[in-house]
């Protein structure tokens, strides 16, 4: 599914310091049932949102007006678990183009990039600079530069650069994906198959 | 330069390398289900795409069906939904499917290698992260997101960096009442959830060469909750015995070809790895875990650790105590359970029924507690009736229910309520996971057999 080019992100960010966040949290179960790719972004981290008669917890961070924006910043191993690619869709469908996480899930981390939302893995005292910006100040923007691979927090000036595979960038930075690219190298893929024994 | 079996299965499967990018891997064996595929599906119908090569992608509703009166309609219209959507997709595309009511429908990752359809060599995936079950036959499968599910259908191939590689033995032998879920549950507790992550592992040593096919699919089941993309074994005789005659193995000479060829994806001597570990069998017991992730197991007679003497931060550990309903130092033994839960990918196996039987026979279920025993297809159903361990169970007080992901993580109505406690043979005890506000303690099946007949959690070992 295409999805928007990602360039630069200049936005506020939503802290949610907390070590090994699974995809079920991300996203429950019991609401991965649909057959369409809509509505993930109400149930994003449903049952610490919400209560079981779906009034809002007010001490969960989505729930306090004081921090928004596009770029979510997560504990260490953020999307550990399931390999539901709806834990990804959920994050994008709320709004966040971008997750920084001290470590990432394999498979989450594969599934953000496949759908367009930037995983931005920076070192942990990076990650505590961000988390004290944020609290000190919570309308402290963060710049994602994808051409350049930085994170800047603009408060601070305090700078990191990441990695992402030149590929994957490319696909980023022109709303690619990887179907684009295998159907056409279609031919190449069924002279290989030909050859397989079983 | 030496070769890893790894290396073997992966080298002979990358169609093209991608400078500074992913290889392009081929796909031998693809399993689809109700909850992951249909987005995908979709996907294929927006761009105009068929699907390659549909002889090699399999499909069987498990997630979200119920394990009780699978011949009347489902109940819940969504579940109902996405299990029409997976027959009419499979359907249109040509695809083999084994829904509800069908005499070979179960657990993806237990009916694929119960049919042969799981070989060695074989690179396997599906949009579930316990698909890491496959490489106890030698092969590397892992689970992928829909939009990968969707090149697979379309293309056959998927877009992955070479992983890195670990090797982990464990030699020795296992004491009484150890089972291959306690070796598991053991390492992950060593590695912690993220210890194995951006790894694909390798499970070498005494330990595993004597362990059966249903135990070796057991511990590379859990490979994902170290982090790890995957975890293999090296093919040997007693891969070779099991696949023998399964529906879709090869035939006559084709048998004997492919075992020739599979008898060399072994990891050679002097084969090298980015990371490698040993641990000793004999310092295994039983293990049960405490927390909200995996990681947080201990040997069922040890105390829930102190906050200062585990790796990461206090303010998590201690908000997963508290979801728990447990202090630090806490001993496990003797905690009240609500619930018992038999089944799933990791242990829905009929050794695990017969493990479960061992312990149940001529005791009776405790009158609090609620049990789910579910096989994890019908052909384990029908061999618990073979072997007459429905008629100790039955006497114990139990009840065999249909095959199903089911209260492994609760789609359909086997739910634990809010603040119960579980004691499950599955494979996650995140928050929520088997029902909003439950309490999963992951064990082994004579764990949890221990746990049913006492009503408290309880050394197996005092049982045997």
């Amino acid at each position: 599914m295409a999805y928007d080019k990602f360039n630069i992100l200049t936005s506020t960010a939503v802290p949610l310091p907390l070590e090994n966040v699974d995809t079920d949290q991300i996203i429950p179960a019991r609401f991965l049932k649909a057959t369409e790719r809509k509505g993930f972004g109400d149930n994003l981290f449903r049952d610490w949102r919400y209560h079981g008669d779906n009034t809002p917890k007010e001490n969960f961070v989505l729930n306090n007006p004081t921090y928004s924006g596009k770029i979510l910043v997560g504990g260490k191993n953020f999307g550990s678990g399931s390999s539901r690619e709806h834990a990804a869709w959920a994050v994008y469908d709320y709004g966040f183009r971008c997750v920084v996480s001290s470590f990432f899930a394999d498979i989450f981390k594969n599934n953000c990039l496949n759908i367009g939302v930037l995983p931005v893995q920076v070192s942990p005292e990076f990650s505590e600079q961000i988390f004290d910006a944020i609290y000190k100040d919570a309308n402290t923007e963060i710049e994602v530069n994808l051409p350049e691979q930085t994170i800047t927090i603009k408060s601070t000036g305090a700078q990191e650069s990441f990695h992402i595979n030149s590929y994957k960038k490319d696909n980023m930075l022109n709303g690619f994906d990887d179907i684009d690219y295998l159907q056409n190298i279609k031919g190449d893929i069924e002279t290989f198959a030909n050859g397989l024994m079983l | 330069m030496s070769k890893s079996l790894f290396d073997k299965v992966w080298d002979s499967h990358v169609v093209r390398k991608i400078e500074d990018g992913p290889d392009v891997f081929f796909i031998d064996r693809h399993f689809i289900h109700e909850v992951t595929s249909p987005v995908a599906f979709l996907g294929l119908k927006s761009r105009g795409l068929s699907v390659l090569y549909p002889e090699r992608t399999f499909a069987t509703a498990d997630h979200n069906t119920p394990t009780i009166n699978q011949h009347l309609p489902v109940e819940d219209p969504l579940s109902a939904n996405q299990l029409k959507a997976l027959e009419d997709n499979s359907n249109e595309y040509g695809i083999s499917h084994w829904g509800l009511g069908h005499k070979k429908n179960g657990i993806v990752h237990v009916v694929g290698p119960e049919n042969g359809i799981t070989f060695p060599g074989a690179t396997i995936v599906c949009g579930d992260s316990h698909t890491s079950t496959h490489g106890a036959f030698g092969a590397i499968a892992f689970g992928i997101g829909t939009s990968e599910v969707e090149m697979v259908l379309s293309t056959q191939c998927i877009m992955q960096p070479k992983p890195k590689k670990m090797r982990i033995n464990v030699n020795g032998q296992l004491g009484k009442g150890v089972t291959p879920k306690d070796v598991a549950l053991y390492i992950i507790s060593k590695l912690t959830t993220s210890g194995a992550t951006g790894y694909f592992v390798e499970y070498a040593g005494d330990v595993f060469e004597n362990m059966t096919m249903e135990g070796r699919m057991t511990v590379c089941n859990l490979s994902i909750e170290m982090g790890a993309r995957g975890g293999m074994i090296a093919p040997d005789d007693t891969t070779f015995e099991y696949l023998k005659d399964k529906p879709l193995s090869p035939k006559g000479d084709d048998w004997d070809k492919a075992v020739a060829h599979w008898k060399t994806l072994k990891t050679e001597e002097g084969a090298t790895f980015d990371k490698e570990l040993t641990f000793l069998a004999s310092d295994i017991e039983p293990m049960i875990t405490y927390g909200t992730n995996p990681g947080m197991g201990i040997g069922i007679s040890n105390n829930i650790p102190n906050a200062d003497a585990v790796e990461g931060g206090v303010a998590t550990y201690k908000k997963s105590l508290d979801y728990m309903g447990y202090e630090e130092n806490d001993s496990m033994l003797g905690k009240k359970i609500d619930y018992v839960f038999l089944g799933s990918c990791t242990n829905g196996r009929i050794e695990d029924f017969r493990a479960f039987a061992s312990i149940v026979k001529g005791k009776q279920k405790a009158d609090h507690v609620t049990a789910w025993l579910v096989p994890g297809s019908h052909e384990v159903e029908d061999k618990i009736k073979e072997e007459g361990i429905l008629d100790i169970i039955t006497e114990a007080g139990f009840v065999l229910r249909q095959p199903g992901c089911s209260a492994c993580l609760a789609m359909n109505d086997d739910k634990v309520p809010a603040g119960k406690y579980a004691v499950s043979t599955s494979n996650r005890n995140f928050e929520g996971r088997q029902g909003p506000g439950s309490r999963t303690l992951l064990a082994s099946p004579l764990v949890a057999a221990a746990a049913a007949v006492t009503g408290v959690v309880t050394d197996p070992r005092d049982l045997l």
